[in-house]
């Protein structure tokens, strides 16, 4: 990849990510942060690659310790995220018990 | 070589995947109608990109790796499965401090191997391990913070002094490491540990009530660094996720910031946000007037409009289950029901949505400040139940009182208003509460939930 086509990815998905949000309800603030925060696990295929090429111990042990921490925050993020927004339903999927913690997460779309 | 062409395509191919699943999956999480399936579509990107990355050319260790991925799996995932929603804020910040960490780690394996690359490479991994790092550091202060494990806010004279002095030892030792005149690893080592440094001493002097933002304001920093590692490892999937988050990161701590009525730069520069701040505001006359559980009950039953307004001290009573079936019966009698929620209701913006939702209250009888405003003065009854700065009319109309100026949600204009309160001390910011002596007001003293199961009691009985 040369450095100029990488600057306009860079560039390119600055405003994507801009738009996305630009328009969210405060509701899903903490959701939407829990989510990006899912998304920027991503870190786990580079942590994958640097100790994939690691030689030395010292190399080794920080790619351990870094696709260990990418891959906690890959799972933690997606585990706390996904467990939020099962939780949003409209009220035409109501239930009369009040649980919430059933399947019917349903959007009403 | 043709099967390894073959699989940098496959690679290649399941990035660009990746990206567009990351990109849909987010969009659909910013409307409540499709957020969940926009984390169902991010997560098969998640898993695209991690399965094909184990076909990447010339890759080792890979017994480390999974050894790896397996433990951090599994920690995270029973960590984040057990935990309760009121304490999501910190998980989160738990999570992308993690994030942080893994990006500096990258850039730590790179620039210790030093045999490196160009110039901007090596550039581009000091920056993103520099942003990784602060990220690492700052979000375990702030899980620390927010888990009560951290109860002091470190102040001391010179603070931003210092901050700046370790930012500017951080940047030297970077810019020599990158130049390459001096890369050593004795350097690296300083460099990285001046940045984790940095983190600390950014973090430990803001308070609780501002963690939100600046746990918000470090998730962008980390996709921030993501994407920079990204641009050293030439791998697309890392600078497209990464810049997307930083951006939309950047934006989300824009609006959280401005919900909660601060500034970015006042939250990180200002030291507030503590709770310490013992107010003085005008003395306010009157009294405040007991009522019955079973008088409350009648006067809802037979309401037209009732609107709840929750706070945080319902979460912690773990009382909105009771709530909610209070609010079911009232439905069921024809009453309207409303919830309406302040932008600091909760420990983040939209924590408080999250609570409810667990709950099982439908997110369209949940209305924010701005809707449900004008509402108020329409409604029969107003219920606050573990709220109190966020009612209280002195924001509108004394300028002594330290919160004069904050948006407050009008509850003070309903025709009555019930307060579910433990005792008559002054609340959480010590600030005194002008609503609850007025003369629409009546206080209905006991613990939230027990106070909620009386209510019940009452409406069944009506």
């Amino acid at each position: 990849m040369t450095g100029i086509v990488a600057l306009y990815i860079f560039m390119l998905a600055a405003f994507t990510g801009y738009e996305v949000i630009a328009k969210v309800p405060v509701i899903l603030h903490t959701p939407l942060m829990s989510g990006s925060n899912f998304v920027h696990g991503i870190v786990l295929v580079g942590a994958m690659v640097a100790l994939g090429n690691a030689t030395t111990t010292l190399e080794k042990s920080i790619g351990f310790f870094g696709v260990l921490l990418a891959a906690g925050n890959a799972v933690g993020g997606y585990a706390v995220t996904e467990r939020m927004l099962e939780m949003f339903k409209a009220s035409g999927a109501r239930g009369k018990d009040g649980s919430g913690k059933d399947g019917g997460a349903k959007g009403t779309h | 070589m043709d099967v390894s062409f073959s699989a940098a395509a496959l690679i290649q191919v399941s990035y660009l995947l990746t990206a567009f699943l990351f990109i849909m999956g987010l969009k659909r999480m910013s409307s409540p109608v499709t957020a969940r399936s926009g984390i169902l579509w991010a997560g098969a990107g998640m898993l695209v990109a991690t399965l094909a990355t184990f076909f990447y050319p010339g890759l080792t260790n890979f017994p480390l790796i999974i050894i790896a991925v397996v433990i951090g799996s599994a920690i995270a995932w029973f960590s984040g499965r057990r935990v309760p929603m009121t304490d999501i804020p910190q998980m989160i910040a738990l999570y992308n401090g993690m994030g942080g960490g893994a990006a500096a780690a990258i850039a730590a394996v790179e620039l210790y191997r030093g045999e490196q690359q160009s110039t901007e490479g090596a550039t581009l991994a000091v920056v993103g391990g520099i942003i990784g790092a602060v990220s690492f550091s700052g979000s375990l202060i702030a899980f620390g913070k927010l888990q009560g494990l951290i109860r002091k806010s470190l102040r001391f004279g010179g603070q931003q002094l210092l901050n700046l002095l370790v930012l500017a030892a951080a940047l030297v030792l970077g810019g020599l490491v990158a130049s390459g005149v001096l890369a050593t690893p004795a350097a690296v080592t300083g460099l990285f540990a001046a940045a984790l440094l940095l983190g600390l001493s950014m973090t430990l002097p803001i308070g609780g009530a501002d963690m939100p933002v600046v746990i918000s304001l470090y998730n962008a920093l980390t996709g921030l660094a993501v994407a920079f590692e990204g641009f050293v490892l030439g791998n697309a999937a890392m600078i497209i996720a990464g810049t997307v988050v930083g951006s939309a990161g950047t934006l989300l701590t824009q609006l959280m910031a401005k919900a909660m009525n601060r500034s970015l730069g006042n939250v990180l520069f200002s030291g507030f946000g503590d709770t310490g701040t013992a107010a003085a505001g005008t003395a306010i006359a009157g009294s405040m007037k007991p009522i019955e559980a079973a008088d409350v009950g009648v006067m809802m039953a037979f309401a037209q409009k009732v609107i709840i307004v929750p706070g945080y001290g319902m979460a912690v009573a773990q009382a909105q289950h009771k709530v909610w079936e209070l609010c079911q019966l009232l439905i069921d009698r024809g009453v309207t029901v409303r919830f309406a929620i302040h932008p600091v209701a909760g420990r983040m913006p939209g924590h408080m949505n999250v609570l409810l939702a667990e709950a099982g209250v439908p997110y369209d009888l949940i209305a924010d400040l701005d809707e449900i405003n004008a509402e108020f003065e329409t409604a029969d009854v107003a219920l606050i139940i573990g709220a109190n700065d966020v009612v209280n009319p002195v924001a509108r109309n004394d300028k002594s009182s330290p919160i004069y100026g904050m948006p407050i949600l009008n509850a003070d204009k309903a025709k009555n208003v019930i307060v579910i309160k433990r005792g008559q001390g002054a609340g959480f910011s010590g600030i005194e509460n002008a609503l609850f002596y007025l003369d629409n007001t009546r206080m209905l003293y006991g613990d939230g939930q027990a106070a909620v199961s009386a209510l019940i009691a009452a409406v069944k009985s009506v």
